[in-house]
């Protein structure tokens, strides 16, 4: 039997960390100074808070966060880098650091995809708790430390398809959300489970804003054999470093083969249920937002279609159009969840 | 002030589209992306956002001469009305080149699936024989069709503003704001028809 060994080189170590955030920090900002100051307040009337896709909205790429406690820095920097094949790799070309974390959705801190990267400066992930709750033998209070001190870190390298038809390739750390689950004890009516996100308007601007149809907290849930499938996974950190607010600090869900607003962000409240749980969008848009939200090429959402995608970074002149995969490429693996289900119904 | 107005505002109007021009041109040379990891999303949504605020204060116009007592501004109308139609091709151009990178094929399919689209082509169809009427002499020849020519300009901004509705995923601030400025200013119209000799209108005339 040949035991492969792992090369040591990690996804970020090519280019010193520091080295490229700083080169990126120095050219936004100049390139801000040159063409943005005089303008900004006046190209902007509807507000960079509101919209934030004001011209000047960028924030430069950093892991905003108030602080990172050594423990969990420790952790990330402890975990096992990505196999070299099987679906916890893909040698598709990563999305660089600078595009995850200044280019996404998080809508408790405003719609525009620069807005979770502005407003989440200095969020406070240091005390955190989790509630478990519901169908589970050890439900209670667990603090951040308490939940994941007893899982080895691993860095897996998932593709993720976000509804709007966009998508990434993102070298996460974290584990397995099966053995997180595992450890509370669900009992047999533990049919679903549902995550909830923090609220918190204080640190959130847009939790505060008028204009969002969104009724707090984020909610999301999956079948119970969905959460045990391995490809499930908590992330707690991305490109070697611990996760940024913008992304969903301190823990956040992945589950790849699911369009994005599945794999919700810094979560506060996990609960094992006997029947299907709520989750935001399809509170929101039922005939838009299923429950299931898997990712399918043949169902078009109502007001756009769903068979390619564009990978970013994406290219002004040559744009990287693709075509979107069956559970975005993650078939082999989760196909038999869904077996004789009729998913233009279950979307 | 009225001889620095029309200078100052051209160059306002002109500045966002020079500089979004300024970034393609950078990205075709090489030069660094100013447009993010999303380019062609970033371009039509600035393009658009333009295109309806300056439709929005061509419409603002005429209450601006009565409220303030500024007859001058009718001269900035024809100007900001023109930037408002150059801003909507851009984003059209956008568009079909960026998105859509020239494939007439999937225009169908497109149209189908994005009915926004279709509204928002519309909008674009209107506007133009009104900009292509803006110069004087064809305003004279026209003479009083000129003006019931260029009441398209409502049922354009009605259009702009459903085209940005339909696009909408959660929140409603831009819906609002431009709906809500659109409603006010052909509302105003609607008043200042209907209430010739009415006491209290005095203000709008």
């Amino acid at each position: 039997m040949i035991i492969k060994t792992r090369k040591d080189i990690a996804s970020s170590e090519i280019t010193p960390e520091s080295v490229y955030r700083e080169r990126r920090k120095f050219l936004k900002s100049s390139a801000n100074v040159a063409l943005g100051a005089a303008g900004a307040g006046l190209l902007s009337p509807a507000g960079i808070a509101q919209t934030g896709d004001s011209l000047f909205a960028r924030a430069p790429a950093d892991i905003n966060l108030a602080s990172k406690p050594d423990w969990l820095l420790e952790k990330v920097a402890q975990s096992v880098p990505a196999p070299e094949s099987g679906p916890y790799f893909t040698d598709e070309t990563k999305t660089p650091f600078d595009d995850v974390t200044t280019y996404n959705n998080f809508y408790e801190f405003g719609t525009g995809k620069g807005d979770p990267a502005n407003n989440a400066r200095d969020f406070r992930i240091d005390p955190w708790s989790v509630e478990v709750a519901g169908e589970c033998g050890k439900p209670g209070t667990y603090t951040l430390e308490d939940i994941l001190k007893p899982h080895a870190f691993e860095e897996r390298i998932y593709r993720l398809r976000c509804v709007e038809a966009w998508s990434m390739v993102i070298p996460w750390i974290g584990f397995s959300l099966a053995d997180l689950l595992q450890r509370f004890d669900p009992n047999g009516n533990a049919n679903f489970v549902m995550f909830q996100t923090l609220v918190d308007g204080d640190q959130m601007p847009a939790q505060r804003s008028r204009f969002a149809s969104i009724d707090w907290p984020y909610q999301e849930g999956l079948r119970m054999d969905e959460a045990m499938n391995p490809l499930a996974m908590m992330a707690t950190g991305v490109y070697n470093d611990v996760l940024p607010a913008q992304n969903g600090a301190p823990l956040r869900l992945v589950v790849p083969w699911k369009y994005g607003f599945k794999s919700l962000k810094s979560i506060v409240r996990i609960e094992f249920t006997r029947r299907m749980p709520n989750n935001t969008w399809n509170d929101l848009q039922p005939s838009e937002y299923g429950f299931y939200a898997n990712v399918n090429p043949e169902v078009s959402h109502p007001r756009w279609t769903q068979a390619s995608e564009r990978r970013l970074p994406s290219s002004l002149f040559k744009p990287q159009r693709i075509p979107t995969r069956m559970f975005n490429g993650y078939e082999e693996e989760v196909a038999s969840l869904y077996a004789g289900m009729d998913l233009r119904r279950n979307y | 002030m009225n001889n620095l107005a029309k200078p100052v505002i051209f160059l306002l109007c002109l500045w966002p589209g020079a500089y979004l021009i300024y970034a393609v041109y950078l990205v075709f040379t090489g030069g660094e992306n100013l447009l993010g990891p999303d380019p062609a999303q970033f371009l039509s949504l600035q393009t658009g956002e333009w295109a309806i605020r300056l439709l929005i204060l061509s419409l603002a116009i005429t209450p601006l001469r009565y409220l303030l007592n500024w007859p001058y501004v009718f001269r900035l109308r024809r100007m900001i009305g023109l930037f408002a139609y150059f801003y909507v091709c851009m984003h059209l151009l956008v568009f079909l080149w960026f998105m859509l990178g020239w494939q007439w094929g999937n225009i169908g399919v497109e149209i189908a699936e994005r009915p926004f689209i279709t509204i928002g082509f519309s909008a674009f169809v209107l506007l133009t024989p009104l900009a292509a009427t803006s110069f004087n002499t064809a305003q004279r020849k026209l003479g009083r069709n000129w003006k019931k020519l260029h009441r398209l300009t409502y049922a354009v901004s009605f259009l702009a503003v459903m085209h940005v509705i339909w696009i909408v995923r959660s929140s409603y601030f831009d819906a609002v704001l431009y709906g809500g400025l659109v409603f006010v200013l052909l509302g105003y119209r609607l008043l200042r028809k209907y209430s010739n000799g009415v006491k209290g209108f005095t203000l709008i005339r």
